[in-house]
């Protein structure tokens, strides 16, 4: 069963990512995105990573999109048919990245590793905080101060003129 | 995981059983707002159909699914019929991890009054009232009228700055009951309510829900006297419907969350466990339309001001307060 739903939301993300790219509207290819996330969200779920899977939802398809979708509401965008057809000058770093990743996934699967899954358990809240603020408390600090400098710096640059 | 027939069975009519509640709820809870509005402004309010005007919600569905569904020529067609379900959506999922009642035994089995105990429970009503923006966001911007822009523009805004007190309220609860799951939150209340230990949180929690439900004084999405109808100026028939059942699902929904994780949910002397909790839920609602026929609607750089400068300091405050308590103790 879990099998039969893994699959299904893999083609539901597939097909979102893909709407999400080929979109010409940014409000409509943000759906897709947002779409595309609940699924890998079902998906981290169903992985036996609940909390993650409420990451997911919550930061990238509650706090990122939400951003970018109130910039392109203010900034109120030309309207797509106007705009000219991408060319294929735009599209070669796309497909530049298309040949790196069907590289690695073809190296992935020669090379005989099996990926494993991790049999569908779930791992409790305390034991992931535990992982991550014991044994990787260092390396959250950090990434958080880096954060915060990239915010100060933001807020700085912006303020200068 | 295995599952038999009767888990099934049971899951089902538990879903079933809540949505039927919910949705006669949302549906009196209309009427009950009129009525009592009409109570405080000194008028009767509807009572015309049938006793008590017991039979208004009915009829207002047949006007709502007989009315015509207009779509403006400009409008996004996708996008504009995708936002009222947007809307009223998260509202509705968010009862799949609400206990209504204390477990009870059927057929030898031990059945939760919730249909889903996620361990991430708090985590997964923060991620739904995230959702929830899209609503409100993309049902402004696919109508393309500028009294629809603006109101949902400012409700994004209002949306992105409550959920953020809202969330940091609920973090001492967490600290206190030591787990995420709704079932434990209620659990641990069972000899004091939260409300005890964290009265501040209360407030801060309460006034955050008021606004992410987008009523009085926090409507200024919808500001009739300003935007005409705000966010969803552009929508007739019964996909206003939905925008409207989806804003009194939600009172409900928040004021149950507002009952389980401060009041202690349906725990409660003498009376029936699930009673007590309708008990407090119908508080929570009564006092919405008490505050919507009392206060004036605030304006949106106040709305802005009391979000980040006031509740949002005063939360983390608390939070550290709360930390340092548990230390110590």
């Amino acid at each position: 069963m879990e099998a039969t739903v893994f699959y299904i939301l893999a083609a539901i993300l597939l097909i979102g990512t893909l709407c999400a790219i080929t979109a010409r509207q940014a409000v409509r290819a943000i759906v897709y995105l947002v779409v595309s996330f609940f699924a890998l969200a079902l998906m981290f779920y169903l992985l036996g990573a609940p909390l993650i899977a409420a990451f997911e939802v919550i930061i990238y398809a509650g706090a990122i999109m939400v951003l970018f979708l109130f910039v392109i509401m203010m900034l109120e965008l030309e309207s797509p048919e106007k705009l000219p057809k991408p060319r294929f000058s735009d599209w070669w770093p796309a497909l530049a990245l298309v040949v790196v990743v069907v590289g690695a996934l073809a190296v992935l699967l020669l090379s005989h590793v099996r990926a494993v899954p991790p049999g569908f358990t779930d791992i409790p809240v305390r034991q992931f905080a535990y992982t991550l603020f014991k044994q990787y408390g260092v390396a959250v600090e950090i990434v958080s101060m880096q954060l915060l400098f990239a915010l100060v710096g933001a807020l700085y640059l912006g303020r200068r003129k | 995981m295995t599952w038999d027939t009767v888990d099934i069975a049971l899951m089902l009519g538990k879903i079933v059983f809540v949505f039927a509640v919910i949705l006669t709820y949302a549906a009196y809870l209309v009427l009950a707002e009129r009525r009592i509005l009409g109570f405080l402004q000194d008028r009767i309010g509807p009572n015309r159909v049938g006793p008590w005007g017991l039979l208004q919600p009915l009829a207002d569905v047949i006007k709502m699914l007989t009315k015509e569904d207009m779509i403006p020529s400009a409008a996004d067609r996708l996008l504009f019929s995708l936002a009222p379900a947007m809307a009223a959506l998260p509202a509705i999922l968010t009862f799949a991890i609400i206990p209504l009642g204390a477990p009870v035994e059927i057929f030898g089995h031990k059945v939760t009054m919730q249909v889903a105990d996620l361990n991430v429970g708090v985590l997964y009503f923060m991620a739904l009232s995230s959702v929830a923006v899209y609503g409100v966001a993309l049902g402004g911007w696919a109508s393309n009228s500028k009294y629809a822009l603006l109101g949902s523009i400012r409700g994004l805004s209002q949306l992105i700055s409550y959920e953020l007190s809202m969330g940091l309220s609920l973090v001492p609860v967490v600290m206190l009951a030591k787990s995420l799951s709704l079932a434990d939150i209620v659990n641990a209340q069972a000899d004091m309510p939260f409300i005890v230990y964290q009265p501040l949180a209360f407030a801060i929690f309460l006034v955050s829900i008021l606004a992410e439900c987008r009523r009085i004084p926090f409507d200024l999405p919808e500001a009739e006297g300003e935007l005409v109808a705000g966010f969803h100026t552009e929508y007739s028939g019964m996909r206003f419907g939905l925008f409207f059942v989806g804003e009194y699902i939600n009172i409900i929904s928040l004021g149950s969350l507002a009952s389980l994780f401060f009041l202690g949910g349906w725990r409660g002397p003498l009376l029936p466990p699930i009673l007590w909790f309708f008990i407090k839920v119908g508080l929570f609602s009564f006092l919405f339309i008490w505050v919507r026929g009392t206060l004036p609607r605030l304006r949106y750089d106040q709305l802005m001001h009391l979000g980040w400068k006031f509740l949002t300091p005063l939360a983390l405050l608390n939070i550290l307060v709360t930390g340092w308590w548990l230390a110590l103790r």
